[in-house]
């Protein structure tokens, strides 16, 4: 299937992104990009440094205005309703940690007000238990370990239950077995269907364990996409790994290969 | 607007505040040390006088409205300088939370923590330097909502422009009120101006409250319309850095600062 074949389903969606671009300048960040998340899936957004992959994220979660195109959170248009869409939607990035002067309590007490999230301490209570965080509640997150401030930017980015999760490079600083743990708590949280989920990561061996379809972003345009455990054999590479590194180094001959 | 968002602003204020006597302390140490100061200067210059002025309430009185609508402006740009320096902003923005929501939250704690310092200043007048201000009556209301409202308007136009410029911006913010009390008159009457610093002083709502602050204090009655204006002026000044605030949002959402912002430019 190629890009141009595509079909974009919108019914189960719960984040749908339509002919998406982002110029700086006359420098184009993101590049008439389009793709959707169902609920239940977990997509891996993946590409070099400087793909587009953040700048994409960064418009899904309206903190950057697109220059083109339309992006919908469970149906809800991010540019017209940009309360109401963000309010079905969290996130968690390496290098988007909570205030470090707060305890890892105070953080999501202030965190689930904004979101205006129901029986917020019952809600606080089960997060921390479920990410292993109750004797961690009263430390300051500036105190926190790499592992334990990713497990507190999840526990905030799972307040609101939201509908689409967002997780830029979520285990990037994390050791073999806390990222082994937070993979499966994603997994699992994909799998119970309550949300979708939009991961990044540099580590083709999680990609391939994680995520149910993948998107190749190179220089701001969606190169190849399909299932992560497929794609590799269908372009005569070894693995996942080999073929970052040949669209990495040869995009537009990964994009010829794929049209083709 | 949603209440619920607006409370999480004010809390993590309070639970910043509680969290660190570093912070309770400036909101009524410096205006403490100011009235101090001051009350002395005040008492020294009436004891040369010889009773022909009453420096208490001309000075006194002036400093105490100053430093309120001063912490006022420092209580909001804090609190907005507290998610530039902890790095908050994608947290923060990427959330339902409305800039009418997040403004409200930042008013509120400037608010709170102001009225601290204008508590203090007010036991300190009155109690050690005899200031008496009971004496102004319904005035003092008048005064207070005005300076209040006016050093919300700076606070947020202080918050706007380290939104635009970047965290180094934050230091074109700290002289405002001293770049200010020239035009606005504290200690002197708007007639002591040249022409053209008149002119700036007749939109610097300030000005009036110093004004008639004297005027009373002189035994006369201020003019009722001229307060109507500068009431309606102050909501007017309220309401365009409230626009401000949003414009410039938008521009940092549009050119990617926001979401980068210790880059301070998108160039």
């Amino acid at each position: 299937m190629t890009i141009e074949q595509r079909l974009i389903p919108s019914g189960a969606n719960v984040l749908q992104v339509d002919s998406l671009s982002k110029w700086f300048g006359n420098k184009a960040a993101v590049n008439d990009v389009s793709f959707w998340v169902r609920r239940g899936e977990i997509v891996g957004l993946l590409g070099p440094n400087g793909a587009g992959k953040t700048t994409t994220i960064n418009m899904i979660l309206g903190v950057l205005e697109p220059s083109a195109g339309k992006i919908s959170v469970a149906g809800i248009d991010v540019l017209r309703h940009r309360s109401q869409a963000l309010a079905r939607s969290n996130f968690a990035a390496v290098y988007a940690a909570l205030p470090g002067n707060l305890t890892v309590a105070q953080n999501l007490q202030i965190f689930g007000l904004i979101y205006s999230v129901e029986a917020l301490d019952q809600r606080i209570e089960a997060l921390l238990g479920q990410l292993d965080l109750s004797a961690l509640r009263n430390t300051k997150c500036g105190l926190l370990s790499s592992g334990e401030t990713t497990r507190v930017n999840l526990a905030k980015a799972l307040l609101n239950r939201p509908e689409l999760l967002l997780l830029d490079e979520p285990t990037a600083s994390l050791d073999p077995s806390s990222a082994h743990d937070a993979r499966c708590q994603v997994r699992s949280l994909a799998q119970s269907g309550e949300c979708g989920i939009l991961w990044t990561s540099h580590n083709m061996y999680e990609v391939e364990a994680v995520c149910d379809r993948v998107l190749f972003l190179s220089r701001g345009r969606i190169l190849l996409e399909g299932d992560p455990r497929l794609l590799p054999k269908r372009h005569g590479a070894a693995n996942l790994e080999d073929l970052f590194i040949h669209i990495a180094r040869e995009p537009l001959l990964a994009e010829r290969e794929e049209r083709a | 607007m949603r209440w619920r968002p607006i409370a999480g602003i004010v809390l993590r204020q309070y639970y910043l505040f509680r969290g660190s006597p570093v912070r309770v302390i400036p909101m009524f140490a410096w205006v403490g040390i100011d009235i101090v100061l001051w009350g002395f200067i005040t008492r020294y210059l009436n004891s040369v006088g010889a009773g022909r002025i009453d420096f208490v309430p001309q000075l006194l009185g002036a400093v105490l409205f100053w430093d309120f609508l001063t912490r006022i402006m420092q209580g909001v740009t804090v609190a907005f300088l507290e998610d530039v320096w902890s790095r908050n902003f994608l947290n923060l923005f990427a959330t339902p939370l409305s800039i009418t929501e997040y403004l409200t939250g930042l008013v509120i704690t400037g608010i709170t923590t102001s009225a601290v310092g204008l508590v203090v200043m007010l036991v300190l007048a009155t109690l050690v330097f005899g200031l008496a201000f009971a004496s102004l009556g319904v005035l003092l209301a008048q005064f207070v909502m005005v300076l209040l409202l006016f050093g919300i308007v700076l606070g947020i136009l202080s918050s706007a422009m380290v939104l635009r410029w970047g965290p180094s911006a934050e230091w074109l913010t700290w002289p405002i009120p001293a770049l200010l009390a020239p035009f606005a008159a504290v200690f002197y009457p708007v007639a002591t101006l040249p022409g053209w610093m008149r002119t700036v002083a007749s939109v610097l709502p300030p000005s009036y409250v110093f004004e008639a602050l004297r005027s009373r204090i002189a035994g006369g009655v201020p003019s009722s319309g001229a307060l109507l204006w500068v009431a309606m002026l102050t909501l007017l000044y309220l309401l365009a850095s409230g626009f401000v605030f949003t414009r410039v949002y938008r521009h940092v959402v549009r050119n990617g600062l926001l979401a980068r912002y210790s880059a301070e430019s998108s160039g």
